[in-house]
């Protein structure tokens, strides 16, 4: 199924759209992510963003359009020329590989950080134990928060939540990451640590999609930039570029309140 | 240049020492409450009704002991049944399955909608109802045909009275506790590959558990007492059954109701301390453990009322 040639991009949205109810949130979001491509979603709130960020591991569910993820279709399986509804087990297989990182972390309170981690891959992926601790306590490490293992979610601070929630992600191997808002429930001085965090997995070739009002991140770390408001995408490209001469009056208009 | 975070030395300012706030009226209605108490204590071991001489006499005698063995174990049987039907049916309430749905639906629909005490005569009666036990197809001659009665006793039959009645109960105040689980938290779980399944019980349902001990602490409380009840059945080797039997044997009935009710609230007494340690394992990893006001016996409860203010409605949740 998966194809693996290098030139498949990780996520292409071709006319992806969404409604609920009434309410069209995503009005035809075309768009292209390649591997190892960091691209960060901007835009006021209620513009969609966060909307297209679920759909692409299936939180959400498309209703017009295609979405595909390494060259699969996200949620449908195609056969003939009908689409056919996942199973639950099929779009639970589909999210294992597809990282995700929530604006309020959604770590698991009765978990330590360590059980955080190391619940998926032992439930999910049937790693052995000891192995998935292993690998949990490297990327304790990784995310700086080594001596923090045993601490419970509400002992840690939102910064060092967010860290152990971008653990818990890697943990399951992902090959794609999605970010939604990781930044916007933090403290200021507890930004930088986690941005820190995001740019050496980016560093690392990660591929990534940002949802951020972290301009400054989206102009020193992303490959491209993608400006969304009431549903569609207004503008994108190279982030200097959108970020420094905003071609479009909605773009110039947000980016004079938010720079 | 001059940033002074440190206050100079000698600088401390002085405790405040006030003279306490004194509350005399809650000394006044204290000393009225106490004498009230006394008067009523000594007049109560001096009225000849009460009759302590029998109550001294039968508060551990041997039959009285045995029942009340009898009504832990009713009460213990039909909670652990009840809690794991409950939790089955109110999974089942919150399910996307409309057909496992409409089953739990119809199942409260029913326990919750008769009294108990009907439900547990109905249960006597089901050996009347269905005097064989037959195993075929429907409305042929059966293969296997059972005598239903000596099929089950009454002790049994009073279980699953009282046990089918409760998981009703159960399954909403389970339901209540899986609601005011953060919504984020499924989401989490589903996006790491979890299955529903999986979500439920290793994420959801450990953390309802906080919001499901203290009610549930309190169904086990009330259960106890509503045993009393499975005379219906009828089963009457119970500690109230027992009690009356012998109260019966003695023409005087007040002393036994005594008896059971030093039982009851010998038993009450140790659930409470139970829950008050159970509350305290569940609420792991949400901070410092409650405050205990000063003066509160440990074994208060937590009210409940905080959960409904957290419950979230999920379908509106998904309107978003």
């Amino acid at each position: 199924m998966t194809a693996d040639t290098t030139d498949t991009p990780m996520v292409h949205a071709d006319r992806v759209s969404k409604s609920f109810g009434s309410n069209r949130v995503l009005k035809s979001i075309s768009l292209t992510v390649k591997r190892g491509e960091v691209l960060c979603l901007v835009g006021p709130s209620g513009s969609g963003k966060s909307t297209f960020l679920r759909c692409i591991n299936h939180l959400e569910r498309v209703d017009a359009g295609r979405l595909t993820v390494d060259g699969v279709l996200v949620g449908y399986e195609e056969r003939g020329d009908k689409l056919y509804e996942l199973h639950p087990k099929e779009a639970a297989r589909q999210r294992r590989d597809i990282g995700m990182v929530f604006q309020r972390f959604n770590l698991f309170p009765h978990m330590t950080a360590l059980e955080n981690i190391v619940e998926a891959p032992i439930r999910v992926k049937g790693v052995k134990k000891a192995d998935a601790v292993a690998r949990a306590r490297e990327l304790l490490a990784r995310v700086g928060l080594a001596e923090k293992a045993d601490a419970y979610p509400a002992h840690l601070s939102g910064g060092q939540q967010q860290r152990v929630a971008i653990a818990r992600a890697l943990a399951m191997d992902p090959k794609l990451m999605l970010f939604d808002e990781p930044t916007s429930a933090l403290d200021p001085e507890l930004v930088g640590e986690v941005l820190d965090v995001m740019k050496t997995l980016a560093e690392s070739g990660m591929t990534m999609i940002v949802v951020t009002h972290e301009m400054g991140f989206a102009r020193e770390v992303a490959d491209s930039l993608v400006f969304m408001d009431g549903g569609v995408v207004v503008e994108s490209g190279d982030p200097v570029e959108v970020l420094g001469n905003p071609q479009h009056k909605r773009t110039q208009a947000f980016l004079s309140k938010v720079l | 240049m001059t940033r002074e975070t440190v206050l100079p030395a000698g600088d401390e300012p002085e405790p405040i020492k006030a003279i306490r706030l004194k509350h005399p009226g809650r000394i006044v209605f204290a000393v009225i409450l106490v004498a009230a108490l006394a008067i009523f204590v000594i007049d109560a071991a001096q009225r000849p009704a009460y009759g302590w001489d029998n109550f001294a006499k039968f508060v551990f005698d041997k039959r009285i002991s045995q029942a009340a063995g009898f009504t832990l174990l009713l009460t213990i049987y039909s909670m652990l049944i009840a809690i794991v039907l409950g939790i089955t049916l109110a999974v089942m309430r919150l399910s996307d399955n409309p057909v496992v749905k409409s089953v739990a639906w119809l199942y409260l629909w029913i326990f919750r909608g008769t009294p108990v005490y009907v439900q547990l005569v109905f249960w006597g009666l089901i050996t009347t109802i269905y005097q064989t036990i037959d195993i075929g197809i429907p409305f042929t001659q059966p293969w296997i045909s059972i005598e239903s009665k000596g099929f089950i006793d009454v002790f049994w039959l009073a279980v699953i009275g009282l046990a089918l009645n409760e998981a009703a109960y159960m399954a909403e105040i389970v339901r209540a506790g899986i609601l005011s689980v953060d919504q984020g938290q499924e989401e989490a779980s589903t996006a790491l590959g979890m299955s529903w399944i999986q979500t439920m019980r290793r994420v959801i349902i450990p953390q309802a558990m906080r919001i499901i001990i203290p009610p549930t602490g309190n169904e086990v409380i009330s259960m106890l007492k509503t045993t009393s009840l499975v005379t219906a059945v009828p089963f009457s080797f119970d500690l109230y059954g027992r009690a009356r039997d012998i109260s019966v044997e003695i023409y005087d009935p007040i002393p036994l109701l005594l008896v059971a009710s030093a039982w009851y609230l010998a038993f009450t007494s140790v659930l409470m301390v139970g829950q008050y340690f159970l509350e305290k394992r569940f609420s792991r990893g949400v901070g410092q453990a409650r405050p205990e006001k000063k003066g509160g016996t440990p074994t208060e409860t937590v009210p409940i009322v905080t959960a409904p203010a957290t419950v979230v409605d999920r379908g509106e949740e998904e309107k978003r």
